[in-house]
């Protein structure tokens, strides 16, 4: 990408994905804060703990996709095989844990 | 490094070679070298298991050694023979199937090698430190917690080192498999092989975690005071089950898939016919993987689960033969209309077809619940995992050494032979274990050290160590065919099978950097496209260049000892505190290694494109 092609039309192209790219990663950052402030208020706030627990756990995992699709860029090309991966290493340990707690530790 | 230049090089030279290579066909040797000594050991171990119950009220054996015997044949042929011996035909083949010049990680390929063996010989060493484990292969908690002496200690550090090998092993072909495959060879092209190693790999890379987490907490419940198993202290012995089978469930498939996979590339070879339904072949097999994970439990019907749990595993279990039996119909749909050579590896996939299928069956027998609660524990269950393991596994490993010989030594094992030698082990394999379903049925309980006369067993025990000696004189003639075509040493071509795959486009002895070009994949069996609308020879795919070489290394050799030691170190701190200083140079060695190796820059070197033409010149 830093390769000087001589060509103001890829450049324009680079610079516009580049923008693009950084809004993005600002909206995710600022939301990711506003999610934290959220969780924080949560608690602090004295709401039922059948509310906030959950509520909190589903902040986390939107934290997470968004920790991994736009600050390690899995939302790019090409990682469609770390994706894979990760699914199924997901689906794996959300069988296991689904198992235990039903059928030993229920 | 032509085999030339090697005879003429000390013993000292060849075995330094060895100790430190990271080359991936080397690394193919030491593990078949590895595997092949654990599966003579696991053999020597059944066969004391025969002799002990060829008649009733034996005694041969005590029944302390018989249940050290039985679980270390249980657990030297899973871990140490049958793996290793699939990972020795995955290094060997899989680089070259894909138009790579090595693995990604050359050094963590020997390291994985490294880990096995130390690991091998770690738990091997019980035998003569007071005892080996005797728990059975898998251990079960209140009874591997209480067992006195080192042996299970040995069985869980040991495990616990080799499946370290074993996970960076997946890793490594993971990432080869998706990073290094040569132009063209889209995933849709790769070779079955080559498939189901990938599949294998996944598999380790998501099962053998929960095989290290319970590893881990056996040995800290029995060395370190922990409480995970102790029912009284607040632990669950039902954990250690469920972590064994999450883990041993998929662990069959982690060995069944690359015999598979074995199979898929001889059936087609000696059919000269393209594999007859590839694209359900590469859906049955990520089916097979993405089941073989839930159906764990179906080892576990009659702890109590409850009979929801147990009706859905017993489902899942039972959708498992869907996808193996499209691959049996597709392996049969091959051959049909093809022009079939019997040679020894398709004699080989030719038994491995209805004996596969008779394991299978009998797999489905056991996933009924509720029939399962008779054939627990009985040797109807011996009978059932021997069909699947030895009719699959064994059957493909011996297919794939005769049949990638060639490609690994350049020379051919002796065909009459192989032919004799699949007979007898094939008869004695079904004699064996065929008998065995009935003995179950019966009534006859697996693991006990002896039985009854006038039972109505007394007979088929006869019968079944009658075929065990014979698969015991089919493995000494495959040992003896092999020490007979080395000494002969007569070399053959590189293609001597007339072969469909990239691997059978290099020259023999294979050079050292596989490839003195990438080559340019135009389609599924690679070099039979060439062969039918090119010249034979596969078209590069990038002009001649300088290739790049990894060094040869000693440090995963260091860092295996280090944790070999260390491992012993912890295991006998128990009886007294100074072992602990074993156990710390153990750990000294292994991280200053890891160390030494993160700061010193290791770039390798380069082989330049006019010394490669000068080595090509003679060999093509």
């Amino acid at each position: 990408m830093s390769k000087n092609t001589n060509s103001t039309h890829t450049d324009a192209f680079y610079k516009e994905k580049h923008k693009e790219e950084m809004k993005y990663q600002v909206i995710t950052f600022a939301m990711m804060i506003i999610f934290t402030i959220i969780a924080f208020g949560l608690v602090a706030g004295g709401f039922s703990k059948y509310f906030t627990i959950p509520v909190i756990l589903v902040l986390a995992a939107v934290q997470f996709l968004f920790q991994l699709y736009y600050f390690m860029h899995m939302n790019q090309k090409g990682h469609e095989m770390p994706a894979l991966m990760i699914y199924s290493g997901v689906f794996a340990a959300i069988l296991t844990i689904l198992a235990l707690t039903t059928i030993v530790w229920w | 490094m032509s085999t030339h230049a090697a005879e003429k090089r000390s013993f000292g030279a060849v075995l330094w070679d060895y100790l430190t290579t990271v080359d991936h066909k080397k690394i193919a040797v030491l593990y078949l070298i590895g595997g092949g000594f654990f599966f003579v050991l696991g053999g020597l171990e059944a066969m004391l298991i025969r002799i002990q119950l060829i008649s009733p009220d034996n005694e041969f054996i005590s029944a302390q050694f018989y249940n050290e015997v039985m679980t270390m044949h249980g657990t030297t042929m899973i871990f140490l023979a049958a793996m290793p011996l699939l990972f020795a035909l995955m290094n060997a083949v899989v680089p070259l199937q894909i138009g790579a010049r090595d693995v990604a990680f050359p050094f963590i390929n020997a390291l994985g090698f490294w880990l096995f063996a130390f690991g091998g010989i770690l738990l091997n060493l019980s035998w003569f430190l007071g005892g080996a484990p005797d728990a059975g292969w898998t251990a079960y908690a209140p009874l591997s917690i209480l067992s006195p002496h080192h042996g299970i200690d040995f069985y869980a550090v040991g495990l616990q080192i080799s499946g370290f090998g074993t996970l960076m092993a997946g890793i490594n072909f993971l990432v080869t498999i998706i990073n290094m495959r040569a132009p063209g060879m889209t995933y849709m092209r790769m070779p079955l092989f080559t498939w189901t190693t990938f599949v294998a790999s996944v598999l380790i890379l998501f099962a053998f975690p929960p095989l290290t987490v319970g590893l881990f907490e056996m040995i800290f419940d029995r060395l370190f005071g922990a409480n995970f198993f102790k029912p009284e202290m607040g632990g669950n012995v039902i954990i250690w089950e469920h972590l064994f089978w999450i883990f041993g469930h998929p662990e069959v498939y982690i060995l069944v898939l690359p015999a598979f996979g074995i199979f898929s590339e001889i059936i087609p070879t000696f059919s000269k016919k393209r594999l007859f339904g590839y694209s359900s072949m590469v859906f049955a097999t990520v089916l097979i993987a993405f089941l073989g994970f839930m159906v764990w439990a179906h080892h576990m019907f009659t702890v109590g689960l409850g009979p929801i749990a147990n009706s859905i595993f017993a489902v899942a279990t039972m959708a498992i033969a869907v996808p193996t039996g499209i691959k049996i119909f597709n392996w049969l749909l091959t051959m049909w209309g093809g022009n079939i050579r019997i040679t020894t590896p398709m004699l080989y996939a030719l038994g491995f077809i209805p004996s596969f299928t008779v394991g299978g069956m009998t797999g489905v027998m056991l996933a009924a619940a509720a029939a399962d609660l008779q054939y627990h524990d009985s040797y109807f269950v011996v009978a059932h995992f021997h069909y699947v393991i030895v009719g699959g596994v064994v059957l493909g490993v011996l297919a794939g050494l005769t049949y990638w010989w060639p490609r690994m030594f350049g020379t051919m094992l002796d065909e009459k032979l192989g032919k004799w030698t699949f007979w007898i082990f094939f008869i004695g394999f079904h004699l064996t274990f065929f008998i065995q379903h009935f003995l179950g049925l019966m009534g006859m309980p697996r693991r006990y050290w002896k039985f009854l006369p006038n039972q109505g067993l007394d007979l088929g025990n006869l019968i079944s160590t009658i075929g065990a000696v014979l698969m015991a004189v089919g493995a000494v003639m495959f040992v003896w065919n092999i020490i007979k075509t080395t000494v002969k040493g007569e070399k053959v071509s590189h293609d001597p099978w007339d072969g469909r795959t990239l691997e059978w486009a290099v020259p023999s002895p294979t050079p050292e950097y596989n490839f003195k070009q990438t080559p340019l994949v135009r389609g599924l069996d690679p070099l039979w496209v060439e062969k039918m609308e090119g010249n034979g020879k596969m078209i590069p795919a990038e002009p001649l260049g300088d290739i790049h070489m990894p060094n040869s290394s000693f440090l995963p050799f260091m860092m295996s000892l280090g944790l070999f030691i260390a491992g012993i170190g912890v295991i006998y701190q128990v009886d007294h505190k100074a072992w602990w200083i074993v156990a710390a140079i153990g750990f000294i060695i292994t991280f200053g290694t890891m160390f030494l190796r993160s700061i010193k820059d290791d770039l390798g070197y380069h082989i330049h494109k006019e010394d490669l033409e000068d080595e090509g010149a003679g060999v093509k």
